[in-house]
């Protein structure tokens, strides 16, 4: 089984530990070997740092990205927007010399150089493509009953000109994983609707960000889903903070909570009561 | 090139629910309407969710292009006061968002080190980054 360069991101560690750790714990269980990747920063996020400075942006993907190769190892994200930044800019960095040459200029200042070798895979990817769907199920110790609305959120699958994982606009993938635990993915309208926070939408204004989360609040709740499973710790706080306000009270889990539950890890170790809508197993 | 065909403006989530056109933002780029985009807070409206990019008949790279409007207009001193905040975040610590004693406290209940380690837990990392962000004109946007 691979071996994988473990990026955290920010909203992750630093507002749902529970997704970092359960992520740890769940890989040791599929035997997926997770290397920390000491020393990384923010991807940095790609609606909105990309927004203010492609520059920055790309220089400080790039360093991240060449912390890994000097591990020798591909990149692994739990979230959309790490993902959406390590792999556009490894995309760009390992296709085009000269974008890669005006980076180094700036690397080489911090002693540093990146060869254009890092791939960068989305946990939801390694679980599906690599691991597969059969070996999950034979570590699933604690089947799931639950009805689930799967979130796949923005840019897991988008621009899929350059990730060719799944149709964005018909996607199976995580529908799969989820059902891989016993859980019923239920079907309902727009589903590929983005949650409203990404590219500072959020950030510029909230009230429009929650109208698209409204939206898909009412679909998941029409179609009997009883908890929303994420692949991205954005959308996954923009659900479990803003759905009060409008009334809803959804627990909401990451893809790497869901398989802790189903594999009998502990409500604190999830890191549940770090969720503001509140999650009862 | 885009031909002006609408398919965007047709499909964006955000243009449904505000005043926002994604059709018309790509014409007044063409056009050179500068003042009027960096201006406007339709530029801001975008969550960048790709579902234009993936119908773009003509493969106009979409988010690529209001990426590259909101860089000029930051660069002119356009930035509202919600992202100077994650870009101040970004810059002095490494992270869009801070950790603060509760969540350290919640990572070391579960068994994780209360500090991740990433930047915030290595000086010489933040240095490293630092250096970067400051070669890259990053510093002018924050201060």
């Amino acid at each position: 089984m691979a071996k994988y360069a473990f990026f955290l991101g920010c909203i992750a560690p630093l507002r749902y530990p529970g997704v970092e750790k359960s992520t740890r714990v769940v890989c040791e269980r599929l035997g997926v070997e997770l290397v920390d990747l000491e020393d990384a920063s923010c991807c940095p996020a790609p609606g909105v740092i990309r927004a203010f400075s492609k520059a920055t942006w790309l220089a400080a993907a790039a360093r991240n990205l060449a912390l890994a190769e000097a591990k020798g190892l591909p990149i692994v994200t739990i979230c959309n927007g790490c993902y959406g930044s390590l792999f556009e800019a490894a995309h760009e960095l390992n296709h085009n010399p000269e974008e890669l040459a005006k980076v180094n200029k700036i690397l080489k200042e911090i002693g540093m150089e990146y060869k254009g070798t890092t791939k960068v895979y989305h946990f939801a990817e390694v679980l599906y493509k690599d691991v597969g769907i059969a070996k999950i199920k034979e570590k699933i110790t604690n089947p799931l009953d639950y009805k689930v609305a799967a979130f796949y959120g923005c840019h897991f699958l988008k621009p899929s000109s350059i990730k060719e994982l799944d149709d964005p606009e018909n996607a199976h993938v995580l529908d799969d994983l989820v059902e891989a635990t016993g859980a019923k993915s239920m079907p309902r309208k727009q589903k590929m609707l983005c949650c409203g926070a990404g590219g500072g939408l959020k950030a510029a204004f909230g009230d429009v960000a929650k109208e698209f989360t409204k939206t898909n609040l009412e679909n998941m709740q029409a179609s009997g889903a009883q908890y929303i499973v994420d692949i991205c710790p954005f959308c996954q706080m923009q659900f479990d903070t803003v759905q009060g306000d409008l009334g809803y009270k959804i627990p909401v889990l990451h893809l790497c909570q869901l398989y802790g539950i189903a594999m009998g890890m502990s409500e604190a170790e999830l890191g549940l009561s770090a969720h503001v809508v509140p999650v009862k197993l | 090139m885009c031909f002006q065909c609408g398919t965007c403006t047709a499909g964006c989530p955000s243009g449904r629910r505000t005043s926002y056109r994604v059709r018309k933002l790509m014409r007044m780029a063409q056009l050179g309407l500068k003042d009027e985009i960096v201006n406007s807070d339709e530029l801001w409206e975008c969550s960048t969710c790709y579902t234009c990019v993936e119908r773009c008949p003509r493969q106009v790279p979409i988010v690529d292009v209001v990426v590259a409007l909101r860089n000029i207009a930051v660069s002119e001193g356009h930035i509202r006061a919600n992202h100077k905040v994650t870009a101040t975040n970004f810059y002095k610590s490494g992270h869009t968002v801070q950790i603060n004693d509760k969540i350290k406290a919640q990572r070391k209940s579960i068994g994780l080190p209360e500090v991740p380690p990433t930047v915030l837990s290595n000086k010489d990392a933040m240095a490293q980054l630092d250096k970067i962000l400051k070669a890259t004109g990053f510093n002018k946007i924050v201060e």
